[in-house]
């Protein structure tokens, strides 16, 4: 059970007045206060919890949005940020006592600059507009998250998001050039541009994920890439899942440094096959998809010295793609995994933790146990090249007791990844779904630092409370409403 | 240890112990390869040379962590045992500098502090793209780590990404993990005859926007113009090719393996400056780099990065021609007389400025550690 710090009664009092207040800073239509229409930002993909915010403010300009901050500021009231509402940790949801300021009026690009290979554009654009703004000229932006159909470029910078091909080329913090910060106090900071390396402190690095704690995103400078001349998948099939973990590090171990390498497990692999009919061979416990890009020569050549890796990890079946659709509908299956999930189950949770690679197999064996021990199936779905984990825990939440024995599980889950070296989130973010957890990872010293440079930014501490620091003081008992059984929000959105 | 002679640890609990005793003004240093660059100050040495040492390298996890203090040349070299290298290329200053060989490319820690990344910067990205955590002590002592040992980490805030480019004014660094790559297999530098940096500019522009994997792309006016071409040598053949077809350059110079090596490490060390007591080292966005340079006039130039990275020489420094002429970007004031009063950053707007101090606020409030080397 995760709680929500007690909102001020004095702002839950102050409601109307603020209100008011923001209706005079911004046209009627860009604040809502209607209790339904609030409605629509109660939660965001963690769906497992909500809140309804004070108000939304919906700014079209950063002169709005720097004038709402600085009216946030002088009323003391609280502000969380949000871009689209797909994050999965629970980055987006509302304080009780805050504001909630959206960007989708921030949906224009700026502009397209193919001589510095750079795209700029404000924070509301989806991460998906921006490849297809620059695919005429063959240039994408590289970083996918799975729901890049709906995920703004702002969300990507909050959370640093990453996605299947960030193993090859980087997350969001390696492919951002520069941002527009408003900070907690309505100032405007133009950090980085068009240039590499500022040479002052990093604050763009600080920046991208900072998960809407230090300010607002309102532009990004992205850099983009010509898109490989190629690209080929293999589809391989294992008898175990500890033989497919394996398999992983070997290759990377031989210094191939695949597009994308993903992995399922049998679980996965069955709810994938009957939700989209990839074509996944049935018989095997784990499936590898490794992605190979570039030059054609190159990618053939590495085609035939992974399908032989494969082979010498025990491969019970090996594909390779011949044409890009045969490479597309390997992908079908796992693109689909997480809704397809969502059939065979009535809830489930994603986990998030990162290991090292080498501990794939025996922490994969003990999330089994785990399994067995809670009573709980669990998928497995994820970004195995870089150890990054997804598993999927799968419960009813109308059962009485089997929410809270998930999110135990799932705990436990994390808990083992840092014990095998690794870390609480890889690319989804703490938000306030793992933020108990961080004193699991971190010293009372180091998250003291962290907090240092909160409140660098934000001394009042008004910026996304709740989330990232667990500082709670005292619990709130609301907060904790289920979405249930295809009430989830973007069902049909892919996920990875 | 001794008092009034520098201080210099050998744990993270001495670094602790040092920062902590009293509150004196260090300077920090590790083998003093970067010395010259920043103003000297009136601080006593922490000399970090004996924080010493790989703590942890597995080639199959492709992650490396060391004490902040080992030589960058024992690390280059344990990873080159093994396949593998630093993808950010740290540049080797010292002939630029002229620190007497003082060593060489300096420590792991002196790297990430000064950010300072090579050639290969705008393919693979920066230092600060490769570190993934670090512990470190701030300006009050306090030990603290963040980060991780894994590259995929959104865990908290990116503390190290602070701290590389800090200088050594945040916080001083005990250990540090980084993330380390497969070396190519072979490399080539395919050199074109432009002149004129308008012309060359043009070349990178194109090569860097084609589909051929261009890794570096450079300029040496004495030279022409630098595109490497990286990885499996079937696929760098290949590519070399095709690139040169779309360039449609008829006189091509080409240099193999070692020799491509050396161009590129001579290119961005900026050895060809070395006889010039000034050198600036300016970010630029790539297609700014033609008007920057006539407006900045130097005596002799190098690019890197593109047409992104300009550095430029001088006899004397004449910091407002050099920082007025820049929009978007970043002008270092690499090489200068240890006398020069100029600040060594290029100075930030004022809401940056202020946010910047804040954040030195949070690490080191009272200004102890290299206060005023680098303002």
């Amino acid at each position: 059970m995760i709680c929500f710090p007690a909102p001020d009664s004095g702002l839950l009092a102050k409601r109307d007045a603020i209100v008011a207040g923001l209706r005079q800073l911004l046209p009627d239509t860009s604040v809502i206060a209607e209790p339904l229409r609030l409605k629509a930002y109660e939660t965001d993909a963690f769906t497992a919890y909500r809140q309804t915010p004070l108000a939304v403010a919906l700014p079209s300009t950063t002169a709005e949005v720097s004038r709402v901050l600085r009216f946030a500021s002088e009323q003391g009231v609280n502000v969380v940020p949000r871009g689209a509402g797909t994050s999965l940790s629970g980055g987006a949801i509302p304080a009780a006592d805050a504001i909630v300021v959206g960007l989708g009026k921030f949906n224009r690009i700026l502009d397209i600059d193919y001589a510095n290979r750079c795209v700029v554009a404000q924070s509301g654009v989806t991460n998906l507009a921006l490849s297809h703004a620059v695919a005429e000229r063959g240039f994408y932006y590289a970083p996918d998250p799975s729901s890049q159909i709906a995920c703004t470029i702002g969300g990507n910078v909050a959370e640093n998001s990453g996605g299947v091909h960030c193993l090859k080329y980087g997350l969001t913090t390696h492919n951002v050039l520069g941002v527009e910060l408003v900070l907690p106090d309505g100032e405007v900071l133009r950090i980085g541009g068009r240039h590499l390396d500022s040479g002052h402190y990093d604050l763009l690095g600080l920046t991208v994920g900072s998960e809407g704690l230090i300010g607002i995103v309102t532009e990004v400078t992205v850099r983009i890439l010509r898109r490989p001349q190629t690209a080929r998948a293999l589809l391989i099939g294992f008898a175990g899942i500890e033989d497919a973990g394996a398999a992983v590090a070997g290759i990377i171990a031989a210094g191939i440094i695949p597009a994308g390498m993903e992995l399922m497990d049998r679980p996965a692999i069955h709810a994938a096959e009957d939700f989209v009919h990839a074509g996944y061979p049935l018989d095997v416990e784990a499936l590898v998809i490794v992605e190979l890009d570039g030059p054609e020569v190159e990618v053939d050549l590495l085609i035939e010295r992974v399908s032989a890796m494969a082979e010498r990890h025990g491969a019970v079946s090996c594909r390779a793609s011949t044409s890009e659709a045969e490479r597309l509908r390997f992908w079908a299956g796992r693109k689909a995994a997480f809704p397809a999930v969502g059939r065979i189950s009535p809830d489930y949770f994603c986990m998030d933790g990162t290991i090292p690679r080498g501990e794939l197999p025996r922490v994969l064996a003990a999330i089994g146990e785990m399994s067995e021990r809670y009573g709980l199936r669990v998928a497995n779905v994820f970004h195995a090249g870089d150890g990054n984990l997804h598993p999927l825990i799968l419960y009813d939440a109308n059962r009485p007791g089997e929410l809270d024995k998930a999110e135990e599980f799932g705990n436990e889950i994390l808990k083992l990844c840092v014990d095998a070296g690794g870390v609480l989130t890889g690319e989804h973010g703490v938000g306030i779904e793992k933020r108990d957890l961080m004193t699991y990872q971190f010293s009372e010293a180091d998250l003291e630092q962290q907090h240092r440079v909160k409140r660098a930014f934000d001394p009042g501490l008004r910026f996304n409370p709740g989330k990232v620091f667990p500082s709670l003081h005292r619990c709130a008992e609301q907060g904790r409403e289920h979405v249930h059984a295809g009430a989830a929000r973007f069902p049909d959105l892919p996920r990875f | 240890m001794q008092p009034g002679s520098g201080i210099r640890p050998a744990s993270t609990d001495e670094l602790v112990e040092a920062l902590c005793r009293d509150a004196r003004p260090l300077a920090v240093r590790g083998l003093g390869s970067k010395r010259a660059i920043g103003r000297s100050i009136d601080a006593e040495p922490l000399d970090l040379s004996a924080l010493e040492g790989v703590v942890d390298y597995r080639p199959a996890e492709l992650v490396l962590t060391a004490r902040a203090g080992t030589r960058l040349a024992a690390i280059e070299a344990l990873l080159a045992e093994h396949g593998q290298r630093l993808a950010f290329e740290p540049p080797d200053l010292g002939k630029l500098l002229g620190a007497n060989g003082n060593g060489g490319g300096g420590t792991l820690g002196g790297v990430l502090a000064a950010n300072l990344s090579g050639s290969r910067r705008i393919s693979a990205g920066a230092a600060r793209d490769h570190f993934l955590g670090v512990t470190a002590v701030d300006g009050r002592g306090a030990l603290f780590r963040a980060g991780g040992k894994v590259v995929k980490n959104v865990t908290g805030y990116d503390l190290p990404k602070l701290l590389a480019g800090s200088w050594g004014t945040l916080a001083v660094m005990s250990e540090v993990t980084l993330k380390v790559v497969p070396s190519a297999e072979t490399e080539r530098t395919l050199i074109l005859p432009d002149r004129e940096p308008a012309a060359a500019v043009a070349t990178l522009t194109a090569a860097l926007g084609s589909a051929h994997e261009v890794s570096s792309a450079g300029f040496d006016p004495w030279r022409g113009s630098l595109l490497r071409l990286e990885g499996l040598k079937l696929s760098v053949a290949a590519r070399a090719q095709a690139l040169l077809r779309e360039l449609g350059s008829p006189d091509v110079e080409i240099l193999e393996g070692p020799a491509s090596r050396e161009a590129w490490s001579s290119l961005a060390g900026g050895e060809a400056l070395a006889g010039w007591p000034v050198v600036w080292r300016i970010s630029v966005p790539p297609a700014d780099a033609t008007r920057v340079l006539r407006a900045i006039e130097p005596e002799r130039y190098l690019l890197d990065w593109g047409g992104g990275l300009i550095l430029a020489a001088y006899d004397t420094v004449d910091a407002a021609r050099v920082r007025s002429a820049l929009g978007d970007g970043h002008a270092l004031l690499l090489k200068a007389p240890a006398d020069s009063r100029t600040c060594r950053l290029h100075p930030p707007g004022a809401a940056v400025g202020q946010a910047l101090e804040r954040v030195r606020d949070a690490f080191d409030p009272d200004r102890r550690l290299n206060p005023g080397r680098m303002d």
